[in-house]
């Protein structure tokens, strides 16, 4: 494997720091953030089904720490993630088949992921705490 | 000796090999998560504040555990893939191969213990 740690002398192409932020740019970084932060969501799911296989009393501590403010803050949080994501992956999979790929188009379809996400997620939530 | 001429063995396969394996599942996977965490969301919604034995009857219904059974394995299947790339994009040498090797343990691990535990609460133990 060669070493590609070396120090570079030879001038670098600029980076995200010199753009003006784009829809399109956000909606391609946020899935891959989204997808992170989704990764330590697989440790809640873990811990939620670890704690019921478990017993009473481990249950009822997941369900208090879920049901408490931060608990909450948290978990919604993770809805709006999985919903960003599941959205902008729609868009990844629509734009695999050739479509939408016209820069007004990718752009419309970027606000349309973060319209979703957001109205998503306060459906969701509208759902748990009023329903 | 194979017949096939040089460009006939590579062709479709890349450098890795493996042509576009990887970014094939990751969408098949894509798909499945879809349609899945949509059910998920839906049924957490119903399952707001559930007791144990209410939580545990969920669980061990044979349609909900098969779903969960697969939904795990589909998550974590399609996490390990997507975590693959950030790690190739990022880390490099010897740091790259450590990082792969760690998320493949700790996938394992954490969609054992998953699975484990809905097998467990399934069968009532």
């Amino acid at each position: 494997m060669s070493d590609v740690n070396r120090p570079v002398s030879r001038p670098l192409s600029p980076h995200l720091q010199v753009y003006a932020w784009t829809p399109t740019m956000v909606v391609s970084t946020l899935h891959r953030l989204t997808g992170l932060a989704l990764t330590s969501g697989t440790a809640l799911l873990t811990w939620g089904l670890i704690a019921l296989a478990s017993g009473p009393e481990s249950w009822s501590l997941f369900m208090s720490l879920a049901s408490s403010l931060i608990g909450m803050v948290i978990l919604i949080g993770f809805t709006w993630a999985l919903f960003q994501h599941m959205m902008s992956g729609v868009r990844h999979l629509v734009m695999d088949t050739g479509a939408a790929l016209k820069v007004d188009d990718s752009r419309k379809f970027a606000w349309f992921t973060f319209v979703g996400s957001f109205g998503l997620t306060a459906l969701v939530w509208a759902a748990v705490l009023l329903g | 000796m194979s017949l096939k001429t040089p460009l006939g063995h590579v062709r479709g396969l890349g450098s890795a090999k493996s042509g576009t394996h990887h970014w094939w599942l990751q969408r098949v996977t894509a798909i499945g998560m879809l349609l899945l965490m949509i059910w998920f969301v839906v049924s957490l919604i119903g399952l707001r504040g559930a007791s144990f034995e209410e939580a545990t009857a969920w669980i061990s219904q044979p349609l909900v555990s098969v779903i969960m059974l697969v939904l795990i394995g589909t998550a974590f299947y399609h996490m390990r893939l997507g975590i693959q790339v950030v790690i190739e994009d990022y880390l490099h040498g010897a740091l790259r191969i450590a990082g792969i090797v760690a998320l493949n343990f700790g996938t394992a691990l954490l969609s054992a213990a998953c699975l484990f535990s809905v097998l467990k609460i399934a069968f009532g133990a």
